[in-house]
């Protein structure tokens, strides 16, 4: 009853094809970005927004990136973090040599930086597939970890060998306290969501989707598997890298390479799978899981039994809880929590009828 | 069931709002890691800090008659863990936290711009941003006592000491096995500076993080054939260096490790092989001093302890542990001295810290003479240049191996202000001491 979609007629191809075509929806979303940019603002406080919500969006991103790759091509990535440290350490090095050019400059050269290396390591996948080519791109963790602690070069000869994030500003505003900082991360965050909903329904999409379902049919039919594959990787790839700028320069402010880590791939894998392969709301759903889960019990854990119990174990509990919930997620619903909300609308549609 | 419901929902509230507010005391922030991979060193820093804070509200009812409160936080050594705690922990207690000590070098890093916003200092005790110790350009961070590049003067003064002489240096082979990360290499360019100074041939061998598999690494250091080892590693990498040099046939009484590299969580696992290696302390051995008769006195005794009692004696840990408490304490008392018997923020403790002088009066009344050394903070160093103690594993136990050996700031002290000043000069900031 809810989501009914009767009524609602489109009478022009433009109408028919846009990006929410149902009225609740364009609701829903409108009141999100209402919540998001104008709520959020006047009543989080410096923690909400600097200890949750902006690891979260810069983690979501990562996860968007990912889903691009892994969801939507079916190409299988442990690499992750070293492409999120490309893109940090390359709009660093930028900056610092550069000084003049603005930070967004430097971000969307990390994020090219980062598709280009995604493209060289994405060239295995041309010949290998699945589990193979999670392999590969194991090489470009551990590579770029390697790359970047022992040439210090890319610290700019740093003799802690971290780098620090210059000072940002847009036309004279400074965005050095946790509301800007917010608001520009969900900026940026929000456009690549819709920038990679947009690239997923149009031609290229529909290729990777294609590529990831039966790559020998979609080359059989005529895609170009090479480009189709390159691609993937490389818009994934810029994803991760303005991801990895965002988290060095506004997460953390000053990060080593080891903040890149494979424990970070592998977390950023577990928020694509969990939260759904193959959407956009996916990548979401289940950053906010693995990042605001253990917050939450945390939090909650140090609320009710105040110093009763010892911090250890509450860590411990911490574990074993978020174990249970994905293990629970994924056999209630293997295809993630994203499909679990589609279930949902479907639902409904029918509400308040069960079928 | 609906009532069951609105009742836990209740209950749940009025727990949130009661919750625990510090008023009226000292808020200590322990931001402590006791899980993840350096928890086994992480957990008895955290036990002895907290019997100590323990022991002073017992002893001595607090701090200027005011308690101190503290509240822990896990941070799994993970730096955007660490930031959470920080930020939930920043404004609790009635003046908001005292001192942060992360005990870990990436968290220092991930924080240090929020310190002057936030204005709460942070003590980095051993560690931390080596060049941090020019006040003048990081007014709210104190790596307090030593940092890493005085600790590699004492180093190279300890092994002159063994062979008899800084003059006997020269001529003498060096390899120094470092943790691959950012910490491991920081003491690359002053050991470089000291080889060039002494006469002495260094050479560094680099260990993949974790430090599992260090067999290449010591074929390596074996076909160099040194004469001393300087080993510089944190967690799981001590311990397997230690029984990789027994194979590669160095006898650990040549072997010269770090602070961080100096706990029985690096000596015990080896075995055999570690009887006779040295390492850095900021701390005296041995638990005879007044402040651990103290602790078992009001805290132990009383079943009070934080985590076994065993630990005290066991793990130079819990010792540096009591030691962070120490010199928490201090500061606070310090600051209300100018500032008054009340609740000290931040702000107040950073000039506690700033002017910190530990005298042997001071030493004595605190129960803490022979502990720790004399030393005295000033606002262009917020290290206080304290001096070193070496210890030695016998087996059992570490025994003090040398006395307190100061360090070289003849050495130091120029890099660290070259260093600083080019901080400075990045973000434009102006000298701090006046």
């Amino acid at each position: 009853m809810i989501y009914r979609e009767s009524g609602q007629f489109k009478t022009t191809y433009k109408t028919d094809q846009a990006i929410l075509p149902i009225f609740q929806d364009r609701v829903a979303m409108a009141l999100l970005m209402l919540f998001a940019f104008v709520v959020i603002p006047f009543i989080a406080n410096d923690y909400w927004l600097s200890s949750i919500l902006i690891p979260f969006l810069a983690l979501s991103l990562a996860a968007l990136g990912l889903n691009v790759l892994t969801g939507y091509a079916g190409q299988i990535s442990l690499g992750t973090a070293a492409f999120m440290a490309v893109g940090a350490f390359a709009a660093y090095n930028l900056q610092v040599r550069v000084p003049e050019i603005p930070f967004l400059i430097a971000f969307i050269w990390g994020g090219l930086c980062s598709a280009s290396i995604g493209i060289l390591f994405g060239l295995p996948s041309l010949r290998i597939k699945g589990f193979y080519l999670a392999v590969a791109t194991l090489a470009a963790q551990f590579f770029i970890e390697w790359l970047l602690t022992n040439f210090g070069w890319f610290t700019n000869y740093d003799s802690s060998g971290v780098i620090t994030a210059p000072p940002m500003g847009i036309l004279g505003f400074a965005i050095d306290n946790p509301l800007s900082k917010y608001l520009l991360v969900l900026t940026i965050v929000v456009l690549c969501a819709f920038a990679v909903r947009n690239l997923a329904r149009s031609e290229i999409g529909r290729a990777w989707m294609a590529v990831r379902d039966m790559d020998i049919a979609a080359e059989a039919i005529g895609i170009n598997l090479m480009k189709t594959k390159l691609i993937a990787f490389g818009v994934s790839s810029f994803l991760c890298g303005l991801a990895g700028a965002l988290w060095a320069y506004i997460v953390l402010g000053t990060v080593e390479p080891q903040a890149f880590d494979i424990l970070r791939s592998f977390e950023i894998l577990f928020m694509v799978v969990i939260g759904g392969l193959g959407s956009v709301s996916g990548a979401f759903l289940g950053a906010g899981f693995m990042i605001l889960l253990p917050i939450l019990l945390n939090n909650l854990g140090s609320i009710i039994t105040g110093s009763a119990i010892s911090t250890e174990t509450i860590a411990h509990i911490e574990f074993m809880i978020f174990g249970a919930f994905i293990i629970f997620f994924l056999i209630v619903e293997p295809n993630g929590l994203a499909r679990l909300w589609q279930i949902a609308k479907e639902k409904l549609r029918l509400w308040p009828f069960p079928y | 069931m609906l009532n069951r419901k609105i009742s836990t929902a209740i209950s749940f509230f009025v727990l949130f709002l009661v919750s625990a507010s510090f008023a009226g005391e000292h808020f200590v922030p322990i931001t402590s890691y006791r899980t993840g991979p350096y928890g086994v060193n992480g957990a008895p820093a955290a036990n002895g800090f907290v019997d100590y804070l323990k022991m002073i509200n017992a002893r001595d009812g607090g701090v200027g008659g005011v308690k101190l409160a503290w509240e822990e936080c896990e941070t799994a050594y993970k730096p955007d863990r660490f930031i959470e705690c920080y930020e939930r922990l920043k404004n609790k207690g009635e003046a908001g936290a005292t001192v942060f000590q992360p005990l870990s070098t990436g968290s220092t890093y991930a924080v240090l711009d929020r310190l002057a916003d936030d204005k709460i200092p942070l003590i980095t005790m051993g560690y931390g941003r080596t060049d941090a110790t020019d006040g003048s350009v990081f007014p709210w961070v104190f790596p307090l006592m030593v940092n890493y590049w005085s600790l590699s003067t004492a180093k190279i003064k300890y092994i002159a000491q063994l062979e008899g002489g800084l003059d006997k240096l020269k001529g003498l082979k060096i390899a120094n096995v470092y943790h691959d990360s950012a910490y491991g290499k920081e003491t690359g360019p002053i050991l470089a500076k000291q080889a060039e100074l002494y006469g002495f041939d260094l050479k560094g061998f680099p260990v993949a993080h974790p430090g599992i598999d260090q067999k290449a690494t010591w074929l390596n250091v074996r076909r160099y054939k040194p004469d001393y080892v300087v080993l510089r590693g944190w967690g799981v990498m001590s311990q397997t260096s230690i029984k990789e040099a027994m194979r590669a046939r160095i006898d650990a009484s040549k072997m010269v490790g770090v602070l961080w590299s100096c706990s029985e969580q690096d000596t015990v696992p080896p075995g055999k092989a570690s009887i006779g290696y040295s390492c850095a302390s900021m701390i005296n051995p041995g638990t005879h001093y007044k402040v651990f008769q103290d602790i078992v006195k009001y805290v132990h005794d009383e079943g009070n302890a934080t985590g076994p009692i065993e630990e005290m004696a066991n793990q130079q840990m819990y010792r540096v542990g009591v030691l962070m408490g120490v010199i928490t304490v201090e500061s606070i008392a310090k600051a209300t001295e100018k500032f008054g018997n009340k609740p000290m923020s931040g702000e107040q403790v950073r000039w506690g810290i700033e002017n910190l002088d530990l005298t042997d009066e001071r030493l004595e009344i605190m129960g803490i003479k022979d502990f720790i050394p004399n030393f005295k903070v000033t606002c262009a160093d917020h290290e206080g240049s304290a001096p070193v103690k070496f210890q030695r594993w016998n087996g059992n136990a570490f025994e003090p191996a040398s006395d307190w050996i100061s360090t070289d700031q003849s050495i130091v002290r120029p890099m660290i202000e070259a260093s600083a000043a080019k901080y400075a000069e990045e973000k434009g900031l102006s000298s701090a001491c006046n």
